[in-house]
């Protein structure tokens, strides 16, 4: 309990350092709400005093009446302005806020471990920069606006009242404290039911995704029915739980106006009497009654404000903790920059895991020569991408060196060793954008480069083809292009500028093998006195290479040429044979 | 909308019965001013101690009596409203497992779950909020008004015309508005693209040193969502203030030609003080409803969301009962088939013509796109034929009721897909009497023995499969088609997970089983079809190429240059790399 005010408080120390530099509108929106507050509160004054000028037939006084009704005119437009200068900056503030925190946790992910956005879910840390964000604005400006308002009306109306008759406002003022404890009461009640509710919601939901995207599955094995019962049950069981929740919060409305009404039948009775003996006239019974109802809304609202509050900053402490997340360590001072690779890699004693209880790469030594292929093969999962990891300096080393050309790539910027290295990934990922930005990626390129990028890597045809060819937009989710075609795209990027070094992973598997086969010539010449590193499912593509690195669990087994590991009568050699078996 | 109205039905008394004790308790409010009133006409002007505190004792009757009503509606609209989504939530699931690959691929699987959650909670919550509201808020306004009316007719034109233009501006601000709101969520859509993006892309992002790029790209998008924002909020910032002064202008022109009336005796001072609080009430109330309306809007456009996947048809249909089979006719035969997908321009496949023989294996090969797993997807109906005819056993699949064909078959799918439930639950997805025995059979038969011997058959898989690798969820995915020991057996490209070696114990296993089952395998790889007894190779959705591995070695080109390709045994320029 301790721990989690200590966090609400950092929390709350945090979002006023973004809001801080909205100060100016902030206060400029505090005083517009406390104008339009207080003047909000004047207004049945003075309606009430114009009424009392007319009081009956012949007596009417019209000029004080027409001169409380330019009064009443007068604070409208007063009220009006402030409302619409609160709104609106309120909404700047909230917006901006917003902004700048999406900013910088964008910012935040650019920079992020490869280990962090490996291992978290990425739906789970988009909807922290966009539901959470959002949820926190929400909040913030309900918050905002309604709690100060409620309280400069709380404060607005007391004061009134007191002026009226002190005894009385007591009165208030010891009842209506009972329509909160009722909602906070009632809320405790009803938090397992919501809990129940939501857990249950939760449960549909994961069931709904796993029927509906295995739909082929559910209806090749004719499981329909057994999906519709077993949803039927789940669906049944929310019915209950929705119910209570729905019902038992319902509540809280009418029981909270109920024991406003106890107030207000307390008021009149009590003012009544306090008439009776001359302790008030009429009139002031009447704002009396009309005070204690405007005094005890507020209370209703503000508890709804907290719950919202609360809401706001759990959110807000989720993005946060994300900015919070160190970023990859800086490049050292004086980083250097690699420029002209030779490619000649020395690795050295190194050890690395993904989590320390696991060792994965113990004291694995390697040297390539400039220009040379090196091909890792190995079964599924046998740690063949984490080499590439290290390579990149997507993962670093727990111990030991990587040098490039003699030069430690711990000592050199991540963005030149990055830059000297061309990778096609397995997985391909398009850029939400034309076919030319991905082929470019960033960087600038003629059409004539582009084109002939795209000729290099076999995607000409296809492209060319597409309703707006090189502009056809793509993406994740768009385009509607193969798993085949969009691996031709990723390769139409390396082609386009060839880095002094290269790293083919799986690079082809998706292809057919005869496209794959032209590719391969077009690799083959990529290749030709560059340092590459391939990683491959099927041996045939990596025969011919200078060094076979051949990994298994994590580590490498035996290393050496085709020829030499095929002869060895090892691990390779019964890979080799067997994709010849029967 | 409509589509929705017979989910209601069962809770008419509840729909009744909700709304009306809300309106009950509506009208016991509207009792209190008169109370108050008699306090003061009765009580204080004839020092009256016992009215006052009879009157009091009424005050608090008439809450109490409210908190009753009031409770009682909330119990009734909150049971017709999840009532009802829990039998739309029923229909709409079981109306999905009724749809065709084809309608299905056509609504897309993203918005069929939004649409069972998300959606339908929506529905749920407007239907309670519209039992609630929907008549209380218009009773107190009309109300008020007809009181207004009763009291004095000149000063009640003035609420006749302030009401039409109070309404006119909140329900045109909000016209003006739902439409620009529609396009904050389009821009936050895109806001979250691009943050999508940087993760799913960010080993790419990085080693192409695009996060420059990719910030700016966050950062204009970020910027037009804050700068759409602005500008509908200052929009909307405008409703209050307007109102405000609306009915400002309404009470004190209420106020001057009252006080004129009070003058010449036409009203008292206690009815202009009347006029004046139900000037009030208007107010309250009109803020209430517009807020119920953007929340109804809502609710309705969800409702047409459903409505439209309730209207979509199955797009298939399947006979009632069985044609008869013929035992001596080929297991499957596939007569100048053609198919074209929905929506797409060309066809995916064109006049393929081939018969398999029972028990025979049949192996099916070629490039990226051009065919392979759509024509095994005819086989079990996944998809219909657009020209031509797909018979199992002599009869045309078409019928067959749906039990009968697709529990001749086991389909193995390229994605590997489980589901939430033990080891056990998941095999007897094809066999639900199946025993341990069989289920532990059938797990070895898919090399998936030495999976299940570790874990047990108790072992719980999460959703998707989650805690098992990719060749795990492969074999058992295999096991789970072999339980039923189906006459049709079909690999689609399923056997790619795997590695090479276990992919040749599997093809072993499968040649030995004793029922000898026609087995389709779907693959890339020559290496896994080349003793098939028949191979079909496909390009571009044409059958170019029939026969056994040696016949199409020497007969058909792209076989051979897929053959060479995958060996390196050629004799033509260039090498591998």
């Amino acid at each position: 309990m301790a721990a989690k005010k200590k966090l609400d408080k950092n929390t709350i120390r945090e979002v006023l350092r973004y809001i801080r530099r909205y100060r100016f509108l902030l206060v400029l929106s505090l005083l517009a709400a406390f104008v339009s507050a207080v003047l909000s509160l004047y207004i049945p004054i003075l309606v009430g005093r114009a009424i009392d000028c007319a009081v009956g037939a012949g007596t009417v006084d019209m000029d004080s009446i027409i001169a409380y009704l330019v009064k009443i005119a007068l604070c409208t437009a007063l009220i009006a302005l402030s409302q619409w200068t609160m709104t609106t900056f309120h909404n700047r503030i909230t917006f901006q806020v917003i902004r700048d925190i999406r900013h910088e946790a964008f910012e935040k992910i650019s920079t992020l471990p490869l280990s962090f956005i490996d291992s978290h879910s990425h739906g789970e840390i988009v909807s922290r920069v966009i539901a959470d964000a959002d949820a926190f604005g929400d909040g913030l400006l309900m918050g905002f606006s309604n709690l100060f308002t409620g309280v400069v009306t709380i404060l607005g109306t007391l004061i009134f009242m007191l002026t009226i008759h002190p005894l009385i406002t007591l009165v208030v003022v010891v009842l209506t404290p009972l329509s909160l404890f009722v909602a906070s009461f009632i809320a405790k009640h009803t938090h397992d039911m919501f809990k129940k509710q939501s857990e249950t919601r939760g449960e549909l939901t994961a069931f709904i995704n796993d029927v509906i995207s295995g739909q082929n599955v559910v209806s090749a094995f004719g499981r329909e029915d057994a999906m519709i019962e077993e949803f039927s049950e789940i669906n049944d069981r929310l019915e209950k739980y929705a119910l209570r929740a729905t019902f038992f919060s319902s509540i809280t409305n009418p029981s909270t106006r109920f024991v406003n009404n106890m107030v207000y039948a307390a008021v009149c009775l009590t003012g009544a009497l306090t008439v009776l003996s001359g302790g008030m006239t009429v009139g002031g019974l009447t704002s009396f009654l009309s005070y204690a109802n405007q005094y005890t809304k507020p209370f209703n609202e503000i508890s709804g404000v907290i719950t919202e509050l609360q809401n706001a900053l759990a959110c807000a402490a989720r993005v946060f903790d994300l900015i919070r997340q160190p970023g990859e360590p800086d490049d050292p001072e004086n980083a250097v920059v690699l420029t002209d690779v030779a490619g000649d890699v020395t690795i050295d004693d190194v050890s690395f895991s993904y989590v320390p209880e696991k060792p994965l790469i113990c004291h694995f030594n390697l040297h390539v020569r400039q220009g040379m292929r090196v091909a890792i093969v190995g079964p599924t999962g046998c740690g063949k991408t984490t080499l590439i990891n290290l390579l990149m300096r997507f993962y670093d080393v727990n111990s030991g060196d990587i040098s490039l050309d003699g030069q430690s790539v711990f000592a050199a910027t991540r963005h030149s060793l990055r830059e000297n290295i061309g990778m096609v990934l397995q997985d391909t990922w398009l850029l939400d954008g034309t076919v030319r930005d991905n082929i470019a990626m960033g960087r600038d390129a003629t059409d004539e480069e582009i084109i002939a990028a795209a000729k290099a890597a076999h995607a000409h045809s296809f492209i060319k083809r597409l309703p707006e060819g090189y502009n056809t937009v793509i993406g994740e989710d768009k385009g509607g292009l193969s798993q085949g075609q969009r691996q031709l795209i990723s390769i139409a990027r390396i082609m386009l500028k060839v880095p002094p070094m290269l790293i083919l992973d799986e690079a082809t598997s998706s292809i057919d093998t005869r496209t794959e086969m032209k590719i391969q010539e077009a690799f083959a010449r990529m290749m030709e006195g560059r340092t590459s590193f391939i990683v491959a499912h099927r041996l045939s593509t990596v025969r011919e290479t200078d060094m076979i690195l051949v990994m298994r669990d994590g580590s490498v087994v035996e290393t050496g040429t085709h020829d030499e590991l095929v002869e060895k009568g090892g691990f390779y050699a019964s890979l080799w044979n067997s994709q010849f078996a029967v | 909308m409509k589509k929705l109205l017979p989910f209601l039905k069962p809770y008419i008394k509840e729909c009744i019965l909700g709304p009306l004790f809300k309106l009950l308790e509506a009208s016991f409010e509207l009792f209190v001013p008169l109370v108050v009133a008699a306090v003061i006409d009765e009580g204080i002007a004839y020092a009256d101690k016992a009215v006052i505190w009879k009157m009091c004792g009424v005050l608090v009757l008439l809450g109490l009596i409210g908190m009753v009503c009031s409770i009682t509606a909330q119990f009734f609209s909150a049971k017709a409203a999840v009532g009802f989504a829990t039998r739309i939530r029923q229909a709409l699931f079981a109306h999905i497992q009724t749809l065709s690959f084809g309608a299905l691929d056509k609504i897309g699987t993203f918005t069929l779950i939004t649409r069972l959650t998300s959606d339908v909670n929506q529905v749920q919550s407007g239907l309670n909020l519209t039992l609630r509201l929907l008549l209380r808020s218009p009773f107190v306004v009309f109300g008020a008004m007809i009181m207004a009316f009763t009291i004095d007719v000149p000063s009640a034109l003035i609420f006749a015309v302030t009401i039409p233009i109070l309404c006119v501006i909140v329900f045109g601000i909000m016209l003006v508005s739902m439409p620009l709101y529609k396009k904050v969520q389009a821009q936050l859509d895109k806001v979250l693209g691009a943050t999508r993006e940087s993760l799913t892309g960010s080993r790419f992002i990085r080693a192409f040193r695009m996060e420059e790029d990719a910030q700016e790209t966050f950062d204009a998008r970020n910027e037009s969502l804050t700068a759409l924002q602005r500008y509908v909020g200052r929009i909307s910032a405008l409703m209050n203030p307007i109102t405000y002064i609306i009915i400002n202008i309404a009470v004190i022109v209420l106020i001057h030609t009252g006080a004129i009336r009070v003058e010449t005796g036409i009203i008292t001072q206690g009815a202009l003080v009347a006029l004046y609080n139900y000037m009030s009430q208007i107010l309250v109330e009109l803020v209430k409803m517009a807020n119920m309306i953007i929340q109804l809007t809502k609710a309705a456009a969800c409702a047409k969301r459903i409505g439209d996947v309730l209207d979509t048809a199955p797009g298939q249909t399947f006979p009632d009962a069985d044609a008869t089979q013929d035992n001596n006719a080929p297991a499957v035969e596939f007569r100048h088939v053609s198919l074209r997908y929905g929506g797409a321009g060309d066809e995916s496949l064109t006049d393929i013509d081939f018969s398999v023989p029972a028990g025979s294996t049949v192996g099916i090969i070629g490039g990226t796109g051009s065919g392979k797993s759509s024509l095994v997807s005819l086989i079990p109906r996944f998809y219909d034929a657009t020209a031509g005819a797909v018979l199992v056993n002599g009869v045309n699949v078409q019928e067959y009721t749906a039990d009968t064909l697709r529990g001749k078959i086991g389909y193995v799918l390229q994605k590997a897909l489980l589901f939430h439930g033990t080891i056990r639950d998941n095999l007897r997805w094809g066999n639900p009497e199946a025993s341990d025995e069989e289920l532990l059979e059938a797990a070895s038969l898919a090399q998936a023995g030495d999976i299940v011997a570790k874990k047990g058959l108790d072992h719980m898989i999460e959703q998707e499969g989650r805690n098992l690798s990719g060749g795990q969820r492969q074999r058992l995915t295999i096991a789970r088609a072999l339980v039923r020991k189906p006459e049709i057996l079909i690999f689609d490209d399923s056997a790619s997970a795997l590695d090479l070696a276990t992919d040749a114990a599997l093809r072993r296993a499968i040649g030995q089983i004793s029922y000898h089952p026609t087995v389709f395998i779907v693959s890339q790889r020559t290496s896994s079809l080349r003793h098939a007894d028949q191979i079909l190779v496909l390009d571009d959705g044409v059958l170019v190429g029939k026969g056994t591995h040696d016949e199409l070695l020497a007969s058909c080109e792209i076989y051979r240059e897929i053959h060479q390709s995958q060996t390196g045994e050629r004799s033509g320029k260039g090498g591998n790399s």
